[in-house]
């Protein structure tokens, strides 16, 4: 049996939930005082994942950085991985937010795209 | 000289917001004035998530949030000089600025909104003794090099103050390769939101040492280690409790100061626990027909308030030129009362026509659970709102019905009281 503590992100108490688990089993769950506090901590234990916002190299721009975010939440367990990934991109400017910058990172099927307009260096 | 119905100092999103609802409401000759190159304030460097819930409904980065305002002031072809700095505004209206390409130029406004937002404390502010190498910086500052201009400030890092710019570098210093070797708080618990300290420092393994604090920074020319030290509960370091810490780079988050030198100019006071001017409920200064609004007029934690406050400013701003306001018999005073810091406003002034409510903001003194928030005029309770939790580190807003404020009212009292006779405990 193993013993999970999940600290519950839903409002500013921070329930700390505990998930006991046999393999893959859920075999009790205590600790939250809402309803929220147990469907997070269930999917934070299963399935745990996050939004990456982070920036990618510009060439010939306003600025030498884009924002950009990944287009859904991604496995917690890949957000290294995918910011070594996205090192190494260099993307041309002119840039719209919304622009997919990279597709189907890490094969996890979401979409890196940009959080900011960045206009040319020649046309600012 | 030139002239203009309304003139708006600064950018951001306080500035943009108010600029575009008195758009809404007719005014037709406005002027934004924005230090910097581009618009949005600090949004565009906050590049994470988290914004917008509130106010969209929709979870979005800062860069995102402040091209919504942008686009639209854009639409209504409101006017934009960046690049330019005000210098002075007198009590007549007349503001002095400096643009980099026209020189100085000279104002006279008929409305002015102030909306420059506030800055970061510094070393010298909370006065760390020891060495000046290169390597100490407010953790904004750090958030500006690595999200826009494309430096990383360090490789070894400290974080001293775990509100949520502390946290959110803590993750970003991470994530682009650094060393984040702990964050330290020197009170009990620390300000930011729940959600900022599991997923920037739980999520990767990054220590947050509470009630312990910086008491030495050694380096020649650049930072190569602090003393940390564990306080007492009245903040003093506890001798024998000292380490040092080898790192490269110590980022600042020690707290927001409302950047009100043009407020000061114009003869206007300070509220000692805002750190802002004072303002009616139409986010009207003690000089009538000027404005404040977002972080130069109490500090945030959610940009989505800062956009609801300076639409307030905006609409009540176009009320004032279209004339179209009446004063009350009687100010009516807004008084914090128990476990409160402060509110906001802190009078009501005018007559209400339509409005159904007064939206007030508060902060409290401390983190309590089960509570009400108290109106009363008089010793007598005129309404209450429950709350199950309240924290210093994320501001309480509340409506008064104007409904229930009588023509002879002087003074509306707001407390925090824990409800009686009602269980404390977990289920």
């Amino acid at each position: 049996m193993e013993e999970h503590d999940i600290i519950c992100t839903g409002c500013p108490k921070g329930c700390q939930v505990t998930i006991k688990t046999e393999g893959d089993k859920i075999t009790d769950i205590y600790g939250y005082e809402c309803p929220t506090g147990k469907e997070y901590a269930i999917n934070e234990f299963k399935n745990p994942t996050r939004i990456l916002p982070t920036t990618v190299k510009v060439e010939g721009g306003e600025f030498p950085l884009v924002p950009v975010k990944t287009a859904a939440p991604i496995p917690k367990s890949d957000l290294i991985k995918a910011m070594n990934f996205i090192a190494e991109k260099t993307v041309k400017a002119p840039i719209e937010i919304g622009d997919i910058l990279i597709e189907n990172i890490l094969n996890t099927g979401v979409d890196v795209v940009a959080t900011r307009n960045i206009k040319k260096e020649s046309e600012v | 000289m030139t002239k203009h119905k309304m003139v708006v100092v600064g950018a951001g999103p306080a500035g943009l917001a108010a600029a575009l609802e008195a758009s809404k409401n007719g005014i037709d000759d406005i002027i934004i004035l924005e230090r910097d190159k581009y618009l949005g304030g600090i949004l565009p460097q906050c590049i994470h998530n988290g914004f917008g819930l509130e106010y969209f409904g929709e979870e979005l980065t800062g860069p995102e949030y402040a091209d919504r305002f942008m686009r639209d002031i854009d639409q209504a072809g409101i006017e934009v000089l960046t690049e330019t700095m005000v210098l002075n505004i007198n009590q007549d209206k007349l503001i002095t600025a400096l643009n980099k390409t026209k020189g100085v130029l000279k104002i006279k406004a008929e409305t002015i909104i102030l909306a420059m937002g506030c800055r970061e404390r510094t070393r010298e502010k909370i006065q760390i003794p020891g060495d000046r190498p290169a390597g100490i910086l407010s953790a904004g500052t750090a958030q500006r090099y690595t999200n826009i201009e494309g430096f990383i400030p360090g490789k070894e890092v400290m974080i001293l103050g775990s509100g949520d710019i502390g946290l959110i570098m803590a993750r970003r210093m991470k994530l682009e390769g650094a060393d984040v070797k702990a964050v330290l708080e020197i009170m009990p618990f620390s300000s930011g939101l729940v959600r900022n300290k599991v997923q920037c420092l739980d999520d990767f393994d990054i220590p947050l040492k509470l009630q312990h604090t910086i008491t030495r920074i050694e380096g020649k020319k650049r930072l190569k280690r602090v003393e940390i030290s564990k306080v007492d509960k009245d903040f003093n370091p506890i001798k024998g409790t000292q380490k040092w810490i080898n790192c490269d780079t110590l980022l600042l988050s020690v707290g927001l100061i409302p950047e009100n030198e043009l407020s000061k100019a114009m003869n206007l006071k300070l509220h000692p626990a805002t750190g802002g001017v004072y303002v009616n409920e139409n986010r009207e200064t003690e000089l009538k027909g000027v404005y404040a609004c977002g972080n130069v007029l109490h500090v945030h934690d959610l940009v989505d308030w800062v956009s609801e406050e300076a639409e307030i400013a905006g609409r009540s701003a176009a009320e004032y030129l279209n004339k179209n306001q009446e004063k009350r018999d009687l100010p009516i005073k807004i008084t914090p009362n128990k476990n409160l810091t402060y509110t906001v406003p802190q009078k009501i002034e005018y007559k209400f026509k339509d409005k159904k409510f007064i939206k007030i903001y508060l902060r409290v003194e401390k983190p309590m659970e089960n509570v009400k928030i108290v109106f009363s005029h008089n010793e007598k309770s005129m309404l209450s709102y429950d709350k199950k939790i309240v924290m210093p580190g994320e501001m309480v807003t509340v409506n008064l019905p104007v409904a229930l404020i009588k023509n002879n009212m002087e003074e509306i009292k707001l407390s925090i009281v824990e409800k009686v006779g009602e269980k404390n405990g977990r289920t």
